[in-house]
C-alpha cells in the first residue's frame, strides 16, 4: 500500500507488521516518532499481545529486550546517539548471548558538543559490538530492512541494528509502499528461539567463561557473523520475491561497472550521490557509486567485486576517528588492492551535503586532487582562527 | 511474620524441621524433596551466607510457584561462583546478563511471559548489594515504579566482595574495606546517611517489601512465599554475612546475622504498599559490640585502643532502628502482627 | 534444545566439581552424654526415654526406664532428682520436669498393666538379703538375666525403707505394691519375716551360687541428749515405721525433731498429720546447708512445719527442750555460743542418721567393714568371693535412687562373676555442657508444674501431696528436653549447609555428611541446637 508517510511512521508500521511481542524504549531524538507510534499501536490493542515497556534509560531498554528475547519473545527497541552509548554494555551483551533483538538507530551525532542532528558517529561506535548493522538508503528501505532484520536475526541468533539517518529519513515524508500484514506474516514466521528460559527444560544462560574457552566463543561468534553474508542476500532475495522490490542485501553498486572512480557511502546520502554521479556521467566522467547496506559483517568479497575496475575509491563518511581518519575507509581498504582510497568526511552533526559540494569534491577526487582525508565544506576561517590562538 | 503456633515445641519453633512437627509445619529446607535450586559443587567460599540464602530463597520461590520460575541474576559472587564454564549449579532456568541490569532484564522476562500468555511462570531477580543499591539502582527503581511482576532479592553482604571487598553503598560506617582502609584518624568507612534501600523501595509503594537474614530460615521462607502470593514489584533485602569480607569465622555466618538482628543494627520487617505491617522483635537484645567484635573489618575499633566513641555512634544507629521499628516489645509504638 | 556453545550450561552440571577437597575440618556427628543421665545414680539414660516419650510412645519410654530401673512410678515420686539439678535447661528457663514425666510413665504402666519377662533360665541361684530398693532392683535384673533369685527379709512386707521410711503422703502404698509385685511376678522367691544369720553358712548350706547383701540401714543413729527422766524421746525410724505399720506413736501437740536430713523432714510432716499442732525442726546449721531436699523443706513449710536454724538440743525435759544457739565458723562448722533458749516440746524425735545391722557378716572375717558399712570392690563384691553388697549397707549416698543403681550394677557384676566374665567397662563419656549447645533455637517454654494437695488437707491426711501430670502436660514436659549432646532430627544441619552436603537419611536415621562436597565451614556444628556435631581436623597424608 503506497502512502505518503513520515519515515518514522513507516518504520513503526513495518515493525508492527513483524508482530513483536515486547517493545521497550526510552525517548531520544530523533528516534522518538518511531516509538511514539508503536506505543500508540500497542496501547490501542492492535498489536496484542505485545507489551510496550516505558523504561527509565536506554540501558534498561536493551536490558528489557535481553530478558524478553531470552524468554523467547520477539523483542524490539530503538535509540540514537547518547542513548546507544548509554546502553553500550547491554548492546555487547545481547550479541554475546546470541539474542535476535532488532534495534533501530536513528543516526545522530555524539556530544560533546551536544548535537541532535544526523551523522553516523553513534552506530560506528558499535560496529564491533557483535551486531549485524544494516544502513537504509531511503524510507522504503528503512521499512523493509526491519522486516528482513528480524528474519536474519532469528535465523542466525544474532541481533541486528537497522540504521537510518536521523531527521533526514526519520522525519522526512516520502512515498512508501507499506508492507501488508499478510505478506509480512508469510515472509516472517513466528519466532522459534534456538533456546529460551523454560521451566520445563531449565538451562543456565550467561555463564562466566574463562581463558580456556573465551577465544573459542569469540571465534564461533565470528563464524556466525560470516554466515550472515549468505543469509542477508538470501533474505533480501526472498523479500524481493514476496514484495516485488529489491531492498537490503550486502551492497548496492550504481554505475560502477566501467567506473574509474567509485564513491562508497552508507545511508541516505546515496540518493544525492547517485544524482551527482548521473550529472558527472553526463559530463563524461567514468564515475560510480557503491552503497553499503550491510556494514557489519563487512562484505569484503562484494565490495571487492564492485571495485574491481576502480582506480580511485572515495569513501564518503558521516563519522570519523579523530586523529586517525575514516572508519569505513579502513574496511574498504581491506577489500581493494592497488586502487587509491581517500576519505571525504561529510555531513557531521547534520551539516547538509549539497549536490554542489559533492560535485566539486568528486570532480577533484576523480582528478586525483583530494587529500587522503578531506572534510567537505570545512569552514577554514573558523578553524584557522581557532588554530591561530596561542596555546 | 505470623509465628507458627506449635503446641508442643520440644525445641521451640525455630529449628528448621523437628520430627515432632507435622510435615507442613516444617521449614521447606527441612523437606527431603527440597529443590536444591542452587546445588552442590558451586564455588562459594566456606560458610558463604549468600549461597545459603540463595538456596533458601529460590527453593522457597520454586515451591510457591510449583517450579514455574525463571531467575535473573546480576553479576557478582552469586553469579560467578555458580556458573563458571562449563559448570552450572542452578536447577532452574537462569539468566545472567550484566552487573547493573538484573531488574530490567527481569522486567523483560516478565513482559515476554505476559506477551506469551505464560503468566503461570514467575520471575525472580537477584543480585548482591553492589548490583542492587549502587549500579543497578536505576533499573531497580524503574522496575518498582512500573510495578513489574518481579520479585527482586538483594543479598546484602555490605561490600563488593566479588572484586575483592571494596566499599559499596551498603557498607556500614566504620567498616574496613579495600577502599575504606583502617588508617588515618577516622579509619574505615565514613558515617554517611546510609542508603536504606528497603525504605526506598517502600517509598515506591510497591505491593511488598521485606527484610530478612540467614539467621531466620522460617522467616525468610515465609517472606518469599508471601511475596509470591502477590503480583507486581516486590523487594526482599536479605542480610548475608560474608566470612571473607567481614573477616569472620566461616561457622559464624548465621550467628553474625543473628547478632545483627538482635542488636537492632539490621531491622527485620515487612511492608505492604509502603506501610510496615510486621516487625520481628528482638528476642535476646545484645549490644552492637558483641556483633562488631566477631568481625575483623571492625578490628580497628578495638585495637590498639578501643574506639568507644565510634562504637557509641554505631550503637546509636542500632538504638534508632529499635525505636523506629519497635524492635523491642517495650519500645513498640503499637502492636503489629 | 539447540544450545549455543559455551553460553548455555546444563542444569546442575556443577556436581562434577568436588568441593570436598577444600576441607580442612570435617563435621562428625557425635552422641555426648547428657548431664541428666550422668547425674542419675540409677543410671537412667534420661534423654533416651524422654525422646521416646516425646513421640507419644509411652510404653517404649517406660521400657527404656525399665531396662535400668524397675521402679518408675516410685522414683517418679521419691527421687531427689539429681537429673533435674544437672539439667541444662535450667540455664535457659526452668529445668525439665524429668521426675514428673517418669512418674507419668510409671503410673501409665501400672494402669495399662505393662509387664516384663524374665530371661532364659541359667540354673544359677542367687540369694538376695533385704527386700529394699537395692535388693529388689538386684533381684529384678538378675531375673532378667535368667538367674534364680530368692529374697529374704526380716520385715513383714517387702520394700524396706520405701515402705517403712517414706510416708504414704509421698509414696502411696498401692503404687509401691504394684511395682514390687511386678518384680515378684518375674519369679522371685520372696521369704519375709526371715532373718539371715550368717551369710557364709547359709550360702554353703543352701547351695547359693552368689549372695547380694542389701540389708539397708535400719538402726537409728544414737546421739546422747541429756534428758530428764520423764522426757519423751523417740527415734525417727521407729516413728515412721510404726506409722507405716498402722500403729503410730503418741507424740503430743508439740514435737521437736532434731536433725536436718530428709528423715527429719518426713518425721516433722508425719507429726503434723498425726495431730501435732506444732512441729519444729531443730538443726545446727543453716537452711542452705541442710541435707534435706529443697522441695521437701518447702512442702513442709507449706504444711506449717517450723524450722529453727543454728541450734542444738542441749537438754530434753518433760514438755520442753533447751536449745543452744550456734554460730558457723570460717570453715562452716557450727560452734556453740553459750546462749540458750527454752522451747515447749511434748516429744523429741531424733533424726540424726541411720546405721546398718551387720550381724550377718560379723562371723565372716573376710567381709571387711569400715565405719559401719560393708567394704566392697568396684564390682560390689565383698572380701568373700561370690558375696556382694550394695545399697545403704555400703558407703555412698543413702538414697533410694542410689540403691537402685547399686542393685543393677551389682546384678551385672554377679552375672559376670557367675559367667566368669568381666563386666564390660563403659567407655569414658563426654558430658554435653550447656556451653556446647546453641540455645537460640529453644523458645521459652515454661515448665509444667504438678499440682499439690491443698495444705489444709495435707496436715490431716496421708493422701498423696503431689499430683501427677496428665498425658498432655507430661508430653509437653518431655518435649522441653533440649536433647543435650544428642541429635533429635531438627533438620538444622540439613538446612544450614550452604553446600547441600548434609544428607537426610529419613526418620530415625538422622543424617550423613556428603564429604564429596562438604567444604568444612562448620555451620552445621555451630547451628546444631544440641551440640551433636563436632568439627575435627582433616588428616593430611604425609608426603612419602
Amino acid at each position: 500500500m503506497l502512502r505518503q508517510i513520515e519515515g518514522s511512521q513507516a518504520v513503526a508500521a513495518a515493525v508492527a507488521a513483524c508482530r513483536p511481542e515486547v517493545i521497550c524504549a526510552y525517548p531520544i531524538s530523533p528516534q522518538t516518532h518511531i516509538v511514539e507510534a508503536l506505543s500508540a499501536t500497542v496501547k490501542s490493542g492492535a498489536l496484542a499481545p505485545c507489551e510496550f515497556i516505558n523504561v527509565e534509560s536506554e540501558f534498561a531498554a536493551m536490558s528489557v529486550a535481553i530478558g524478553a528475547s531470552a524468554t523467547g519473545a520477539r523483542a524490539y527497541t530503538a535509540t540514537a546517539s547518547q542513548g546507544l552509548l548509554y546502553m553500550a554494555e547491554a548492546v555487547h551483551n545481547a550479541a554475546g548471548l546470541g539474542l535476535p533483538i532488532v534495534m533501530t538507530i536513528a543516526n545522530r551525532a555524539i556530544g560533546a558538543p551536544i548535537n541532535i542532528w544526523n551523522d553516523h558517529s553513534d552506530s560506528m561506535v558499535m560496529r564491533d559490538a557483535g551486531w549485524i548493522q544494516l544502513y537504509a538508503e531511503d524510507n522504503q528501505e528503512a521499512a523493509d530492512l526491519h522486516i528482513q532484520a528480524f528474519a536474519v536475526a532469528e535465523r542466525l541468533s544474532v541481533p541486528v541494528m537497522v540504521c537510518m539517518d536521523g531527521f533526514v529519513l526519520t522525519h522526512a515524508f516520502e512515498e512508501v509502499d507499506l508492507p501488508g500484514q499478510n505478506d509480512v506474516d508469510d515472509f516472517l514466521p513466528p519466532y522459534r528461539p534456538r533456546q529460551f528460559l523454560d521451566p520445563s527444560d531449565p538451562v543456565t544462560i550467561g555463564a562466566m567463561v574463562g581463558p580456556e574457552a573465551f577465544t573459542e566463543v569469540r571465534y564461533l561468534a565470528h563464524v556466525n557473523q560470516l554466515r550472515a553474508l549468505d543469509a542477508i542476500p538470501a533474505v533480501a532475495l526472498g523479500f524481493a520475491e514476496s514484495f516485488g522490490r529489491a531492498t537490503g542485501g550486502l551492497v548496492r553498486p550504481y554505475r560502477t561497472d566501467d567506473a574509474e572512480t567509485v564513491v562508497v557511502a552508507l545511508g541516505s546520502v546515496l540518493g544525492t550521490l547517485k544524482d551527482v554521479v548521473d550529472e558527472l556521467r553526463d559530463d563524461g566522467l567514468r564515475i560510480g557509486v557503491l552503497g553499503i547496506t550491510t556494514y557489519r559483517p563487512f562484505p569484503f568479497d562484494a565490495v571487492r567485486a564492485a571495485l574491481t575496475n576502480a582506480r580511485r575509491v572515495v569513501v564518503l563518511e558521516r563519522a570519523f576517528s579523530a586523529g586517525t581518519g575514516g572508519i569505513v575507509t579502513a574496511d574498504v581498504r581491506g577489500a581493494v588492492a592497488g586502487a587509491e582510497c581517500v576519505t571525504v568526511v561529510a555531513g557531521l552533526g547534520g551539516r547538509p551535503i549539497t549536490r554542489a559540494s559533492l560535485r566539486r569534491a568528486l570532480v577533484d577526487a576523480h582528478g586525483g586532487r583530494v587529500e587522503s582525508l578531506t572534510f567537505l565544506d570545512l569552514d577554514l576561517r573558523l578553524v584557522e582562527r581557532e588554530l591561530a590562538r596561542p596555546r | 511474620m505470623p509465628v507458627e503456633q506449635i503446641p508442643y515445641r520440644q525445641t521451640g519453633s525455630l529449628v528448621a524441621g523437628n520430627r515432632l512437627l507435622a510435615a507442613e509445619l516444617r521449614a521447606g529446607q527441612a523437606r527431603p524433596d527440597r529443590a536444591d535450586a542452587l546445588t552442590c559443587g558451586h564455588r562459594a567460599c566456606r560458610g558463604c551466607g549468600e549461597a545459603l540464602a540463595a538456596r533458601w530463597v529460590v527453593d522457597a520461590a520454586l515451591r510457591a510457584t510449583a517450579n514455574r520460575l525463571i531467575a535473573v541474576n546480576a553479576t557478582g559472587c552469586l553469579e560467578v561462583f555458580s556458573t563458571p564454564y562449563p559448570e552450572s549449579a542452578w536447577q532452574l532456568p537462569w539468566l545472567h546478563s550484566l552487573f547493573g541490569n538484573a531488574p530490567a532484564v527481569a522486567t523483560g522476562v516478565a513482559a515476554a511471559l505476559r506477551a506469551q500468555g505464560r503468566t503461570d511462570v514467575r520471575v525472580l531477580g537477584q543480585g548482591g548489594d553492589g548490583g542492587t543499591v549502587d549500579i543497578g539502582f536505576g533499573c531497580l527503581s524503574g522496575m518498582f515504579e512500573r510495578n513489574d511482576d518481579v520479585l527482586y532479592v538483594c543479598y546484602d553482604n555490605e561490600a563488593y566482595m566479588n572484586t575483592g571487598v571494596q566499599r559499596s553503598g551498603a557498607t556500614p560506617p566504620a567498616a574496613r574495606t579495600a577502599t575504606t582502609q583502617a588508617v588515618g584518624p577516622e579509619p574505615g568507612n565514613v558515617f554517611g546517611q546510609g542508603k536504606n534501600v528497603p525504605a526506598v523501595a517502600m517509598a515506591h509503594e510497591i505491593p511488598y517489601v521485606a527484610t530478612a537474614t540467614v539467621a531466620d530460615l522460617r522467616d525468610l521462607e515465609y517472606k518469599v512465599t508471601r511475596a509470591m502470593d502477590l503480583r507486581g514489584a516486590r523487594y526482599l533485602h536479605v542480610l548475608v554475612p560474608c566470612p571473607l569480607g567481614w573477616g569472620s569465622e566461616a561457622h559464624d555466618t548465621i550467628r553474625l546475622a543473628r547478632l545483627a538482628t538482635q542488636s537492632g543494627l539490621f531491622p527485620v520487617f515487612e511492608a505492604e504498599h509502603g506501610e510496615v505491617t510486621a516487625v520481628t522483635r528482638i528476642r535476646h537484645h545484645v549490644a552492637v559490640e558483641e556483633y562488631l567484635r566477631r568481625q575483623s573489618r571492625y578490628a580497628h575499633l578495638f585495637r590498639p585502643r578501643e574506639r568507644t566513641d565510634v562504637i557509641a555512634r554505631i550503637q546509636a544507629q542500632a538504638d534508632r532502628n529499635i525505636t523506629r521499628y519497635g524492635l523491642l516489645a517495650e519500645s513498640a509504638p503499637e502492636e503489629v502482627s | 534444545m539447540d544450545t549455543p556453545f559455551a553460553i548455555t550450561l546444563g542444569s546442575a552440571s556443577s556436581r562434577t566439581n568436588r568441593t570436598g577437597a577444600w576441607r580442612v575440618e570435617r563435621p562428625v556427628y557425635r552422641d555426648l552424654f547428657p548431664p541428666c543421665a550422668a547425674a542419675c545414680p540409677a543410671g537412667e539414660n534420661v534423654r533416651e526415654w524422654l525422646h521416646l516419650a516425646q513421640d507419644g510412645d509411652y510404653e517404649a519410654a517406660w521400657r527404656e526406664i525399665m531396662s535400668v530401673n524397675p521402679f518408675p512410678a516410685i522414683m517418679g515420686r521419691v527421687c531427689y532428682r539429681p537429673c533435674e539439678t544437672a539439667c541444662n535447661r535450667g540455664q535457659l528457663d526452668e529445668t525439665v520436669g524429668i521426675n514428673s514425666v517418669e512418674r507419668f510413665l510409671g503410673d501409665e504402666a501400672i494402669r495399662a498393666g505393662w509387664t516384663v519377662s524374665a530371661g532364659e533360665a541359667t540354673g544359677r541361684r542367687v540369694l538376695v538379703v533385704g527386700a529394699g530398693p537395692a535388693g529388689l532392683a538386684a533381684a529384678y535384673h538378675l531375673r532378667l538375666l535368667g538367674h534364680d533369685v530368692t529374697i529374704r527379709d526380716s520385715g513383714p512386707e517387702p520394700g524396706g525403707m520405701m515402705r517403712f521410711g517414706i510416708p504414704a503422703y509421698r509414696l502411696p502404698r498401692d503404687v509401691l505394691d504394684a511395682e514390687i509385685r511386678r518384680i515378684v511376678e518375674l519369679g522371685v522367691t520372696l521369704e519375709l519375716n526371715t532373718r539371715v544369720g550368717d551369710v557364709a553358712d547359709i550360702r554353703d548350706a543352701e547351695g547359693f551360687d552368689a549372695v547380694f547383701l542389701a540389708v539397708g540401714a535400719q538402726l537409728s543413729h544414737r546421739t546422747y541428749v541429756p534428758a530428764g527422766d520423764s522426757a519423751h524421746i523417740l527415734d525417727a525410724l521407729s516413728v515412721l515405721r510404726r506409722t507405716a505399720g498402722g500403729a503410730p506413736p503418741l507424740l503430743g501437740r508439740r514435737v521437736a525433731v532434731y536433725g536436718g536430713g530428709n528423715t527429719a523432714v518426713d518425721v516433722a510432716r508425719t507429726a503434723r498429720r498425726l495431730g501435732a499442732a506444732d512441729a519444729l525442726i531443730v538443726y545446727r546449721r543453716t537452711r542452705d546447708r541442710m541435707p534435706a531436699h529443697e522441695s521437701e523443706v518447702t512442702e513442709a513449710e507449706e504444711e506449717g512445719v517450723r524450722l529453727r536454724w543454728l541450734s542444738t538440743i542441749a537438754q530434753a525435759d518433760e514438755g520442753r527442750v533447751t536449745v543452744e544457739r550456734m554460730r558457723l565458723d570460717e570453715s562452716g562448722f557450727p560452734q556453740p555460743t553459750g546462749e540458750f533458749d527454752e522451747l515447749d516440746a511434748d516429744a523429741v524425735v531424733l533424726a540424726l542418721g541411720q546405721d546398718s545391722d551387720l550381724g550377718l557378716v560379723s562371723h565372716t572375717p573376710s567381709v571387711a567393714t569400715a565405719h559401719g558399712r560393708i567394704v566392697v570392690d568396684g564390682a560390689f563384691m565383698t572380701g568373700l568371693p561370690g558375696v556382694f553388697a550394695g545399697g545403704d549397707a555400703i558407703s555412698g549416698d543413702r538414697t533410694v535412687t542410689s540403691a537402685i543403681g547399686h542393685g543393677r550394677r551389682a546384678a551385672q557384676a554377679i552375672d559376670a562373676w557367675l559367667r566368669e566374665t568381666a563386666v564390660e567397662a563403659s567407655a569414658p563419656v563426654v558430658e554435653a555442657a550447656f556451653e556446647g549447645l546453641n540455645p537460640w533455637y529453644y523458645t521459652d517454654a515454661p515448665r509444667q508444674h504438678r499440682s499439690k494437695l491443698e495444705a489444709a488437707r495435707r496436715t490431716s491426711t496421708f493422701d498423696e501431696v503431689v499430683a501427677g501430670l496428665d498425658a498432655a502436660t507430661a508430653l509437653f514436659e518431655a518435649r522441653r528436653c533440649l536433647s543435650c549432646g544428642g541429635c533429635f532430627e531438627c533438620d538444622n544441619c540439613y538446612s544450614v549447609c550452604p553446600d547441600n552436603a548434609v544428607i537426610k537419611l529419613g526418620p530415625g536415621r538422622r543424617y550423613e555428611i556428603d564429604l564429596e562436597y562438604c567444604k568444612g565451614c562448620g555451620l552445621c556444628a555451630a547451628e546444631c541446637p544440641a551440640g551433636a556435631i563436632a568439627m575435627i581436623p582433616e588428616q593430611r597424608l604425609e608426603p612419602s
